[in-house]
This record gives structure tokens, C-alpha cells and sequence, in this order.
């Protein structure tokens, strides 16, 4: 089997590894890199619970080779507080209490990220269309849609007031 | 779960990906890799060497050209669903590419991949079917054209040679009277069809169809286009009878398997009531 020497973008920081062709970018991520915020749930695409953004796109990690990152820029959970201050998604989160267990939160929420950047104002269908890959065994999706409207207007907010 | 041991190359031009796939003749081809990798991990596939084409510049375009809809195979899910072009011109094919598995997978998944893994479950053959759209194949010994017609050979295979990569889709341009529509009804979100009916016809100003495809997603081993019902809706009036009798045909084209998602029967009812809804929609859109 081949190995591969990539370099890739992670939270900002550059980070390099030699990785199997096999190796897939959520281990890459959770046992190369420690940042196990990133969660495997299903492993088969379907539920999102491993969900990083992938050059500013939500993808499902567990789907992805970790050779095909090579050159990209990765977010995860882990990256999206900055500075010490929660982003508006996760405070959204906190707030209206969008979640339960947390198993789905962390890929619920990069999905958020990307979906508010795309849509600053989403409907409530936009925001229920926009996670409907995203999986949330505790079917806790009503707290889930008010934290992501929390944050579109947090987000509104301070786009209308620059710092 | 884990792939089984395998060789990786990203070429970065359709020349050296081709030698790639001339010297090893256990390799597949990778595209976004949504239904490649995880038949990977079931062991399902158990390919020597991916050729990973997504480093190739080029591949992912839509234009109009020529008469026909130009689309590079490497064209993401997603951003078929966004075209404005599509969105406003190709309204089978933007239903086709909103249904497909969900937002996630569609920003990874390719239109091309779609269409050249054959799986019957897939949502793009049908909708090519319905099109009458071209496959462009390039191969050592140059490109070829496959009419899709004669692409999909059976489940999971098509009439790609191991040596060839789908290159680019195309569908005959819009003319003035065309109107289409994909159906689906699927238990969930990224669920394969219970069914799903494709539908694309040409209406003239007097009302009668001058050009009908009806193809069936999930309901046999491989996409079924239905030429009977399609023959039962060209040159005559698009009315309820039509429709009624073209429903009728495309449930008996259906061959379907009764399974956790339904009977037998379930799916021919299913078919019928998605032809007849189909074909209504894709009849507004044409007089639109």
C-alpha cells in the first residue's frame, strides 16, 4: 500500500503527516491529530456525527481519504471558538439548549457554520433543509433549529455593527 | 470500519490518468468517492489502485454549446443544485440533483460517478434516460461517444471499458415546449428510492407531445426506461388520458422487488401515481 506525505490546513495551523492511502480523514483527524471533537458515528455516510468543513464545504469525514486533503484547509469543532469567545453557533447551541447527549453536536454545528455563511437569514425549512444530513438520535432537532436561528441573528447583528 | 489495502495516485491530467488505468488493470477510477469508498470499506470493491481524478483541472462545468447542455463529469451534486442555469432551464435535472442523498454527500458527490457506478438505486441514470442524454467516454485509443441508451449493461456495470473515464454528460439543449420532472419518494433523507419516476417531454403550442422519456429509478436491476408509455404519449394531446394510460404502462415497465420498502405492488401503485404526478408538473413547466 502506498504512503503519502500530505500537508494540510487544520484550525488554522499547518500541520503535516505520512498517511497510508487507506487512512481515512476522520482518523487522521481524531488519532493523528488529537482532536477528537470530531465524532464517528455510523461510519457510512449517513448520520453526519464526523461532519468538518473541507475548504469552507460540510463533508462527512468518514468519507473522505485523508490523502485527498492534502493541500486543503480543515475546520473542526475545535476551531470554531476563537480567542476565547464562543462562536455564535455554539453559543446558539448553549443557549436554547440545542443539544442532548452532544454526540451529533459538534458535526451539527460546522454544518450550521456553513449553512449561515451560505444563508445569513435561512427560513426554519432552509435550517431544516440545510442539516437534514445530520442525525440527531435524541431527535432533539426544535432546540437544534433555535440555536441556529440564535446565531443567524447573533451573526446579523454583528455583521451590522463591526467591531 | 477500514478500506482494504490499496495504492492511491492523483494525477493531475486525463493523459497520465489514463496510462494509470492502461498499466493496472485492478484500478478504479475516484470521483467524490461517495459510493466508491464505503463499497471500499464493506469490502465490496477491493480495487489495487485509485486513480483519484479530483486533481485533474477541468473536469466540473456546465454550459450550453452546441445543442446540447454540457456538463463535466467531475460536477458536484451541489453545484448542479445551485445552478441558476439548470435551475431555470433544466428543471429534471435540478429536481434529479436536489433528491440525491443529502446536502452533506452533495457537496462531494459528482454527477459522473453517479452515472458510472450503475447502481439501479442511483437517481442521475434515470433522468439521462428521460434526457436521451450522450455519455462522452476518453480512452488510449481517443473519445467515444455512448448513447445511454446503451451505457447501463447491468446491475453496477456499464459499457465503460476498465481503460476509459467518463469525461462529460450531454443533455439536448432546452427547446421552446420542454418541460420535466423527477419524482421520488424515499422513507428519509438519503434513503435510496422506494421508487422514483424521470419524466421529460416537448409539447407544441396545439398541446400534442412531440417528444416523451419515462425512465424508473430502483425498480429492476437497471434503470428502466418505459418505451411503451413513452410511445403512448408522443403525438397525441397531453391530457388526463394520456397520462392515465403512459402511468399504467410505465407500472407494468416496473420491475420491482418487494422488499423493506415495499411490496411488489406497493411500488407499481407507487410508480403509476408518481408517472401521472410527474408528468402533470413537467406539463406545466413546458407550457411556462
Amino acid at each position: 500500500m502506498s504512503t503519502h506525505h500530505i500537508q494540510l490546513t487544520v484550525n488554522g495551523q499547518v500541520r503535516a503527516a505520512d498517511v497510508p492511502a487507506r487512512l481515512l480523514l476522520v482518523h487522521l483527524i481524531r488519532d493523528n491529530f488529537d482532536l477528537t471533537g470530531t465524532h464517528i458515528g455510523c461510519d457510512t455516510t449517513s448520520c453526519g456525527a464526523c461532519t468538518v468543513l473541507l475548504n469552507g464545504k460540510p463533508v462527512k469525514a468518514c468519507t473522505v481519504l485523508a490523502v485527498q486533503a492534502d493541500g486543503a484547509d480543515v475546520l473542526t469543532v475545535e476551531g470554531l471558538e476563537q480567542g476565547g469567545q464562543l462562536h455564535p453557533v455554539q453559543e446558539g447551541f448553549t443557549a436554547k439548549h440545542g443539544l442532548q447527549c452532544g454526540f451529533c453536536t459538534p458535526g451539527m454545528m460546522l454544518t450550521a457554520v456553513a449553512l449561515l455563511r451560505a444563508n445569513p437569514d435561512p427560513t426554519e425549512d432552509e435550517i431544516r433543509w440545510g442539516i437534514s444530513g445530520n442525525l440527531c438520535r435524541c431527535t432533539g432537532y426544535m432546540n437544534i433549529v433555535k440555536a441556529i436561528q440564535y446565531a443567524a441573528e447573533k451573526l446579523q447583528v454583528q455583521e451590522a455593527q463591526p467591531a | 470500519m477500514i478500506p482494504p489495502a490499496f495504492d492511491y495516485a492523483a494525477p493531475t491530467s486525463l493523459p497520465e490518468a489514463l496510462a494509470l488505468l492502461g498499466q493496472n488493470p485492478d484500478a478504479k477510477v475516484l470521483a467524490g468517492g461517495h459510493s466508491l469508498i464505503p463499497a471500499m470499506k464493506f469490502r465490496m470493491a477491493t480495487p489495487a489502485l485509485l486513480v483519484d481524478i479530483n486533481r485533474i483541472d477541468g473536469l466540473a462545468y456546465l454550459r450550453e454549446d452546441g445543442g446540447w447542455l454540457k456538463i463535466g463529469a467531475m460536477t458536484r451534486e451541489a453545484d448542479l443544485d445551485g445552478s441558476d442555469l439548470v435551475r431555470a432551464r433544466y428543471p429534471l435535472l435540478a429536481d434529479t440533483a436536489r433528491m440525491i442523498a443529502d446536502p452533506l454527500v452533495r457537496n462531494l458527490a459528482t454527477i459522473g460517478g453517479n452515472l458510472a457506478h450503475a447502481d439501479p438505486a442511483n437517481d442521475h441514470p434515470a433522468t439521462m434516460l428521460a434526457y436521451r442524454a450522450q455519455i462522452m467516454a476518453l480512452g488510449p485509443g481517443g473519445e467515444r461517444v455512448i448513447p445511454i441508451g446503451e451505457f447501463f449493461t447491468g446491475p453496477f456495470t456499464t459499457a465503460l471499458q476498465p481503460t476509459e473515464i467518463l469525461t462529460e454528460i450531454r443533455i439536448p439543449a432546452r427547446q421552446p415546449g420542454d418541460g420535466g420532472c423527477y419524482l421520488k419518494l424515499e422513507r428519509k433523507v438519503g434513503d435510496y428510492a422506494t421508487a422514483a419516476v424521470a419524466v421529460q417531454v416537448n409539447v407544441d403550442a396545439a398541446g400534442v407531445c412531440t417528444a416523451a422519456g419515462v425512465a424508473l429509478t430502483n425498480l429492476g436491476l437497471t434503470p428502466i426506461q418505459c418505451g411503451a408509455a413513452e410511445a403512448a404519449l408522443k403525438g397525441r394531446p397531453l391530457d388526463d388520458g394520456a397520462i392515465k394510460t403512459a402511468a399504467r404502462l410505465a407500472g407494468e415497465a416496473a420491475e420491482p422487488i418487494g422488499d423493506y420498502r415495499g411490496s411488489e405492488d406497493y411500488k407499481r401503485s407507487l410508480v403509476r401515481t408518481l408517472t401521472t404526478r410527474a408528468l402533470r408538473t413537467a406539463l406545466e413547466r413546458a407550457k411556462a
